[in-house]
């Protein structure tokens, strides 16, 4: 197992300059993930914050080769480079061992770019897709996505006197990912450093397609104190919001197992997102937000206890 | 019917330098800065790893650096942070877990020099 050293001790594939907003997680996601690859890495990018921030002309933070692509198809690209990829290299043009990325928001995974990465999963490209989740569409000023969480204010499903804000549950992405029968999904976040660099590893060397969620609190949007995002993804933690888990040729693991789960107010309070929840009206949706994560919880216990492949 | 023309002969895109962001100095958005006490750090490499932008580079030392509690600290360990990059956001403040760093307006560290 990797030490914290021995990982920030690995060449960084972002540079600095990139304008993320001031305390923005999705650097440090980049960083373990590059880390965690002892080969070349090619990205295919979808449209979201991490390209926008990261290419604005004529500059570009990226010190590994990185393509731009559109909202819907970063796993089409990573899927056409691991094509043609393997085709040079059958035909002696390239002798290289390398990995191939995608990367997407939430956005551009959950919703936009869903169909194209259902189909890169089932062809079977030896690939990784990481999703970094701030839970919305944040670069264009907090729109509702798949992503966002029950009860979450955003100007497409903002919270008043007639609505709590979003009324639906977010997509179970892993699951979905997983259900495409391929070697390696995991969820990570970017406070476990560790943990994520061991799950992009064990990602970059699965054979076959691998899926990684990272949940990346959005200081902008979620509105806190910028200082507080690695602690943000904690509390998502250690209130069973975003478990540490992976599903290793459909088993399920949990990498960690919070001793005294947290309420999920704890997750919830200093989000300006979720600041209306705490009126008295609203009650009812933290008494259910509670509910579900509960109920979320004991089924993936369940699911590990039983080792059912999924 | 025009000539039929190959990916080769296609017009170049717009390709740019790696890591030409490098000359885009994101420092200059700071309102508060990190200061860091060399003498409370343990070199834990929380902040290295946290710091969204990077601004904390890292060396190999062999013969070590005075750090918290007076102990030498060897191998890996933390540089000045370069406030080039620096957005001040807190993160590294936030995390520490030896409070080995503390925020500053800018305007109080620009003033004492």
């Amino acid at each position: 197992m990797a030490t914290l050293q021995e990982i920030m001790s690995k060449p960084v594939g972002l540079a600095p300059g990139h304008r993320m907003c001031a305390g923005c997680g999705i650097g440090s996601i980049v960083r373990a993930i590059l880390a965690a690859s002892d080969k070349p890495v090619i990205i295919a990018n979808a449209t979201g914050c991490l390209e926008v921030v990261t290419t604005i002309y004529p500059y570009s933070a990226w010190k590994v080769p990185w393509i731009h692509v559109t909202f819907e198809n970063a796993a089409a690209v990573a899927s056409g480079i691991e094509t043609a990829y393997k085709s040079l290299r059958k035909r002696g043009k390239i002798d290289k061992d390398v990995n191939i990325l995608a990367f997407g928001g939430d956005g551009g995974t959950y919703d936009i770019g869903f169909q194209a990465l259902s189909g890169a999963l089932e062809r079977g490209h030896n690939f990784m897709y990481v999703v970094y989740d701030n839970e919305g569409y944040m670069n264009t000023g907090n729109q509702r996505s798949a992503a966002t969480p029950y009860g979450a204010n955003t100007t497409t499903v903002p919270a008043g006197s007639k609505s709590f804000g979003k009324p639906q549950w977010r997509k179970n992405i892993v699951e979905i990912a997983a259900a495409h029968r391929i070697p390696y999904a995991a969820q990570a976040t970017n406070h476990n450093i560790i943990d994520l660099y061991n799950k992009a590893k064990k990602g970059f060397e699965a054979d076959g397609p691998a899926f990684l969620a990272v949940l990346q609190p959005c200081t902008t949007n979620w509105r806190f104190d910028p200082a507080a995002t690695m602690a943000y993804s904690k509390l998502a933690v250690e209130t069973n919001f975003w478990p540490l888990y992976e599903i290793e040729k459909g088993k399920v693991h949990i990498n960690h197992k919070p001793k005294n789960r947290k309420p999920i107010e704890e997750f919830l309070k200093g989000q300006g997102r979720f600041k209306h929840l705490f009126k008295d009206e609203n009650k009812h949706v933290i008494e259910k937000m509670q509910m579900m994560v509960d109920k979320e919880w004991e089924r993936l216990l369940k699911l590990e206890e039983s080792g059912i492949e999924l | 019917m025009t000539e039929k023309k190959g990916w080769k002969d296609l017009m170049r895109g717009a390709d740019l330098p790696p890591a030409s962001s490098l000359e885009y100095k994101t420092g200059s958005w700071r309102t508060s800065r990190p200061v860091w006490d060399p003498d409370k750090c343990t070199h834990c490499m929380f902040c290295v790893a946290y710091c969204p932008d990077m601004a904390i580079s890292i060396v190999k030392s062999e013969e070590g650096v005075k750090g918290f509690n007076g102990r030498i600290y060897k191998g890996t360990v933390r540089l000045e942070t370069d406030l080039d990059f620096c957005k001040g956001c807190g993160i590294c403040v936030h995390e520490c877990p030896t409070h080995a760093i503390e925020m500053i307006r800018e305007e109080e560290a620009t003033s004492s020099k």
